[in-house]
């Protein structure tokens, strides 16, 4: 492999990692509370909101259910309103967002439904707000489900971002669709699967272990 | 201190309305420990948490402390309750804060400064006697440990009232035994009131004042532990003991079968021996048992007095003298 390509590798790495990370930022900023409210505003739940739960989680459904390829194509006015243009690593965060945010509210979800009920049963009788159970309850007693969850978001993403590269977007898919797959050059191919399975393993190790260290204090 | 009024919870099962308390009104008195007494399934869980309104009834008045709790908006429930501590079967302790963590969630709560919070915990935590594990977290405790830091929590914001659900339904007797003395001790240090559920007859007869069974959602009778366990016909006193072997007894007037139950003072004093001496009977003991209620002696026993007719007949007024209810069982 050439230094130009050497140094090519390394450029779409980097893009890589800032759509992966600017997004999972943002995922996680709009997915806790997302999952938050599709866990407390079930029928039974700590607020329940049974009308807006179920149309919440149709919304997340549909979003869920659409392919990612197809929602970068259908959301491009929203990717030129917030980003400026429609090509780009920065353009590339929008779909990358959109996509990920009900994936993300359902992990969290889930995470929080694991919490003993009793739990927020005892926090409630104590006199707490739901601001204070949902913070210093529910959200520290899911920790360890919430970190698995949050690597499992960030792999996710990892793979969207490949996708996302494929159509303008820069970044390691970007490398191995341009290089590695039209040129036939399959050292550059293999270049970029190391660095992504690199990544993917990395995260998912780090996630694992800060899970195991909240959960051998708290199981 | 807690004042049900006909409180009735319906729910709602498929099309039809299931009652699981139907018209419940009971008087928990200041400084008492009160239990409610039933199977699972009586309605027990749904009546303590009408209480704290951890479920709403569906009629009815709750009233603690004075405070109508119906009435209160969120802000004042949210006070109200944190006058009311709660212990609960599972304990239901936070598995992410450590012991004092744990004790400190309801202070933080009420909005304590940081150094108040660390002196009270510390208090709490020397009360029921962990201060040795406060950096623990729950799940290096033992079940009894657990209980202790459950209390410890309860306690913490200097409640009034204590409601306790099945606390020691999940722990083994001897653990169990500590638990209620701890909460005997409470009860009697700090004046607090307790309302507690159970299934177990022990833990009404071990640290209840007063007792209320409850079947299937209504409360069959109420009053206090000594005084229903003595009377014959009671359900509590029927749920706590077996009746007697029903025999056969020939109708004689020197042979008579007697049913007698001695509570406290009269447990200690010799009646039985001074009846047979001054009176020149034989009391023959058959059956009977001897246990603790509340920490006095309570005694339950069937014996056959005999003797001349006459001075049985003298015996057994000699016994209501004294203010006991012998009771003549079975004459054929």
């Amino acid at each position: 492999m050439s230094s130009e390509l050497l140094n090519s590798l390394w450029v779409a790495t980097g893009e890589t990692l800032y759509m992966t990370s600017v997004a999972a930022v943002l995922v996680l900023l709009a997915g806790l509370p997302l999952g938050v409210l599709l866990a407390i505003a079930d029928e039974g739940g700590l607020w329940p909101r049974p009308a807006l739960h179920r149309a919440v989680g149709v919304l997340v459904n549909v979003g869920r259910s659409v392919p990612f390829i197809i929602l970068m194509v259908a959301i491009v006015p929203l990717t030129r309103l917030l980003a400026g243009t429609t090509i780009g690593t920065t353009a590339a965060i929008v779909p990358l967002v959109v996509a990920a945010i009900p994936f993300m509210g359902r992990v969290v979800e889930q995470a929080l439904r694991e919490v003993d009920s009793g739990k927020i049963e005892a926090a409630v009788a104590m006199g707490s707000t739901h601001a204070q159970v949902i913070l210093r309850v529910l959200i520290p007693e899911a920790r360890a489900s919430l970190i698995r969850g949050l690597a499992l978001m960030i792999i996710s993403l990892l793979g969207y971002s490949a996708m996302a590269g494929a159509v303008g977007g820069g970044g390691l898919g970007d490398l191995a669709v341009k290089y590695g797959y039209m040129r036939f050059r399959t050292d550059v191919m293999l270049g970029c699967l190391v660095v992504l399975l690199v990544l993917v393993q990395l995260v998912q190790w780090l996630g694992d272990r800060l899970a195991a260290r909240f959960e051998r204090t708290s199981s | 201190m807690v004042e049900l009024h006909e409180v009735s919870k319906l729910y709602r099962q498929g099309d039809r309305d299931v009652a699981a308390l139907r018209e419940v009104s009971l008087r928990v008195a200041p400084g008492e420990v009160f239990g409610v007494l039933g199977q699972s399934g009586a309605g027990k869980s749904t009546l303590i948490r009408c209480v704290n309104l951890l479920e709403r009834p569906t009629s009815g008045t709750v009233r603690v402390d004075g405070k109508d709790m119906l009435s209160l908006d969120d802000r004042q429930l949210r006070e109200a309750r944190q006058g009311i501590g709660m212990i609960f079967q599972h304990f239901n302790l936070f598995a992410s804060r450590t012991v004092e963590g744990n004790v400190a969630y309801p202070l933080e709560v009420a909005g304590w400064s940081r150094t108040l919070i660390r002196e009270r915990v510390a208090e709490l935590l020397a009360l029921v006697g962990l201060s040795d594990r406060s950096k623990a977290y729950p799940s290096q405790l033992s079940g009894g440990q657990k209980q202790r830091v459950g209390i410890a929590r309860a306690l913490a914001p200097r409640p009034r009232l204590l409601l306790s659900d099945e606390a020691t339904s999940a722990l083994d007797p001897e653990t169990t035994r500590s638990v209620l003395d701890l909460l005997r001790d409470i009860n009697r240090k700090l004046g607090l009131t307790i309302l507690l559920i159970t299934h177990q007859m022990d833990v009404v007869k071990e640290l209840c004042d007063s007792v209320a069974v409850l079947e299937r959602g209504q409360l069959l009778e109420q009053g206090k532990v000594l005084d229903l366990l003595s009377r014959p016909g009671t359900r509590l006193h029927g749920l706590c003991y077996a009746p007697f072997a029903m025999r056969e007894w020939p109708a004689n007037p020197g042979r008579r079968l007697v049913e007698l139950f001695l509570v406290g003072a009269h447990a200690t004093r010799p009646v039985l021996t001074t009846m047979a001496r001054r009176f020149d009977v034989d009391a023959n003991l058959m059956e009977g048992t001897l246990d603790r209620v509340g920490g006095a002696p309570v005694g339950r026993l069937l014996f056959e007095l005999t003797g001349e007719p006459e001075a049985v007949s003298r015996a057994l007024d000699f016994l209501r003298e004294q203010g006991l209810s012998p009771e003549e069982r079975a004459h054929v």
